[in-house]
């Protein structure tokens, strides 16, 4: 079985990014870049599935800005195979980066895509279920423990109320959720090693799709401010202070 | 102009997060139709039908929604979304899995848990886990909507609309449900409680995690946790508060060593009064409270517990 991780390049998860003074976006100059942590897992995943022998190869891709071949590095030094740059400076949103995916996908021909299940910088938690579809596959979403057997997928998920476990043939999409293992770090000799792994690049235009944006941001604002609380000396304090002043108990 | 909500329900009643959908959907602008999609699925039904607001509730009731399998759900879903202009669900587990496959293909954008209905076309959603608000807008002929519960108030029960079958979609057989796991409590559902007890690393263990239990159970709240309380095992993944977890905003929230990661603060910092016990002065959980208290949660819990 042939494996592609999407791999999104985000604004690093311990970074508290600031609103632009002229409301047009967050302010990402000089700002921590990382590979988007859901994805980590789903390429932590991947690799596992290799190691097991479930998988012969992993292939990790990412859409965005030359900036993304970082991002690819880093899946390469984590261990994958080979790696794919589609190349642009436009905004992408999910259906394009779907669509993008799935031009891949048909290029490629994986029978599995694992990917993270949100990008935590727009958090918009689209592309899987997006790719699954425009591919007519299965989709498993959240996914929180995965046993390959054959060609078939038994998926263990993180829903509401609890967890819930799911099969699916392949061909399928999955995404990852937090707890589906704790990624490696990349050592230094894999990093020196992962310079020299196949990195091809692509342009949408070569893979004939359209990117334009749909939605159109009109503002991007700082959210409501809370209002300065107060510390409290001991237990007491807190039991009077909720009250008769909070009014909550 | 018109809206369908997707209800999410057990078949016998529906779950929190759908009834403010439809208060969500009622501000697009137009009629709001309500599709409840299971299997012996009338009594959710028949609660769908007294929401405010809902003009017509649609059922598709066939064995294939029983496991509401995103695959299905889309394939009843998107023929039925070109007769409206908006398709709305809650940005459940459930919302957030079958609504992207939706929106691909009809071929537009989803508009990802909105917190604000601006006009018929325009929203305000959350982005880098709710440290900036954006506000979108789609030029799309089908709006896919998700929404976040703790933006819109519920639908009152006021109502009384007509229920009409309809035809069942087709089973994709795409993927088959095995079995759940549901987590079992006496206590509140974490997305729709008024009170919210919550425990961090700090509680150490799930034995220890019974201070959290005591204390909610006082107060008849839910019980919540971080993240690294999930992952070291002292609660089920369902507890999880934040920005990839569940989000909530009860009237009180009490964190208990808990740090307050910005990911974690995404899901609780809408609560009306936040309380937080934690033995480091500098945790960031303090910045968002308006009770903190400093000190040592083995001691302050059952103090409280006891207090109360
Ligand atoms: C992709 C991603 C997604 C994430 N999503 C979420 C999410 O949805 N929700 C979430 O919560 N986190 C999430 N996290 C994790 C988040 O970054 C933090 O690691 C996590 O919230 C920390 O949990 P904590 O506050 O319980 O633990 P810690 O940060 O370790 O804090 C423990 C606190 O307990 C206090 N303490 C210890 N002992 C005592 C005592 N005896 N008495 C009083 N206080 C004590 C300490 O002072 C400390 O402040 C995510 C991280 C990533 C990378």
């Amino acid at each position: 079985m042939k494996i592609l991780v999407p791999v999104k390049r985000v604004v690093d998860y311990n970074v508290k990014v600031r609103v632009k003074a002229d409301q047009t976006g967050v302010d990402l100059a000089n700002v921590k870049m990382s590979m988007n942590p859901f994805d980590e897992i789903a390429v932590e995943e991947a690799l596992k599935l290799k190691e097991a022998g479930k998988a012969t190869e992993v292939v990790a891709v990412s859409a965005g800005p030359a900036a993304c071949q970082e991002t690819l590095r880093t899946a390469l030094a984590m261990g994958a195979d080979r790696a794919i740059l589609v190349e642009t400076d436009a905004e992408l949103q999910p259906l394009a980066v779907a669509k993008l995916l799935k031009a891949v996908v048909q290029k490629e021909s994986p029978q599995l895509v694992l990917a993270g299940k949100q990008a935590i910088d727009d958090d918009a938690n689209q592309v899987g279920q997006m790719l699954a579809a425009l591919l007519d596959w299965a989709q498993v979403t959240f996914a929180s423990k995965i046993a390959a057997d054959g060609g078939k997928l038994t998926v263990t998920r993180e829903i509401d109320g609890g967890l819930e476990t799911v099969e699916v043939a392949l061909p399928a999409v999955l995404t990852a959720d937090l707890r589906l293992n704790t990624p490696r770090y990349a050592t230094l000799p894999n990093i020196m090693k992962a310079k020299k792994k196949p990195l091809d690049t692509l342009k949408p235009a070569d893979l004939g799709v359209d990117v334009a944006p749909r939605l159109k941001t009109l503002k991007v604002a700082e959210p409501p401010k809370r209002k300065g609380g107060v510390m409290v000396k001991d237990v007491a304090e807190l039991v009077a202070k909720l009250k008769s002043e909070a009014k909550v108990i | 102009m018109s809206a369908l909500v997707i209800a999410e329900h057990d078949n016998a009643r529906l779950k929190p997060g759908t009834s403010n959908a439809v208060t969500a959907a009622a501000k697009m602008g137009g009629d709001v139709h309500v599709l409840v999609a299971g299997q012996g699925c009338a009594g959710a039904a028949a609660e769908a039908a007294k929401l405010a607001g809902v003009s017509k509730v649609l059922v598709a009731d066939a064995p294939h929604y029983a496991g509401a399998l995103p695959e299905n759900l889309a394939a009843l879903v998107t023929p039925l979304a070109k007769g409206y202009s908006h398709v709305v669900a809650a940005a459940s587990a459930v919302g957030k899995g079958f609504m992207p496959r939706v929106a691909a293909l009809l071929d537009v954008a989803q508009v990802s848990e909105i917190v604000a209905v601006e006009s018929p076309d325009t929203f305000v959603r959350p982005i880098y886990a709710g440290n900036a608000f954006a506000t979108v807008q789609s030029p799309d002929a089908v709006k896919v909507v998700t929404v976040r519960a703790t933006g819109f108030e519920e639908a009152a029960a006021t109502g009384a609309a007509p229920v009409e079958a309809i035809a069942a979609g087709p089973d994709t057989g795409k993927a088959k449900l095995l079995g759940q796991e549901l987590t079992k409590s006496a206590r509140p559902e974490l997305v729709a409680a008024r009170r919210v007890v919550s425990g961090g690393r700090g509680l150490g263990s799930a034995e220890n995690f019974r201070l959290v239990e005591a204390l909610a159970d006082k107060l008849g709240a839910a019980i919540g946790a971080s993240r690294a309380a999930v992952d070291s095992g002292f609660v089920p993944n369902d507890c999880q508060v934040g920005q990839t977890g569940k989000i909530v905003a009860p009237e009180l929230y009490i964190a208990v060593g808990i740090s307050g990661a910005i990911q974690h603060l995404a899901g609780m910092k809408d609560s009306k009064v936040i309380v937080a016990i934690n033995k480091d002065p500098e945790a960031p959980i303090f910045q968002v409270a308006d009770y903190g208290l400093v000190g040592d949660l083995f001691q302050d819990v059952p103090e409280l517990t006891a207090q109360l």
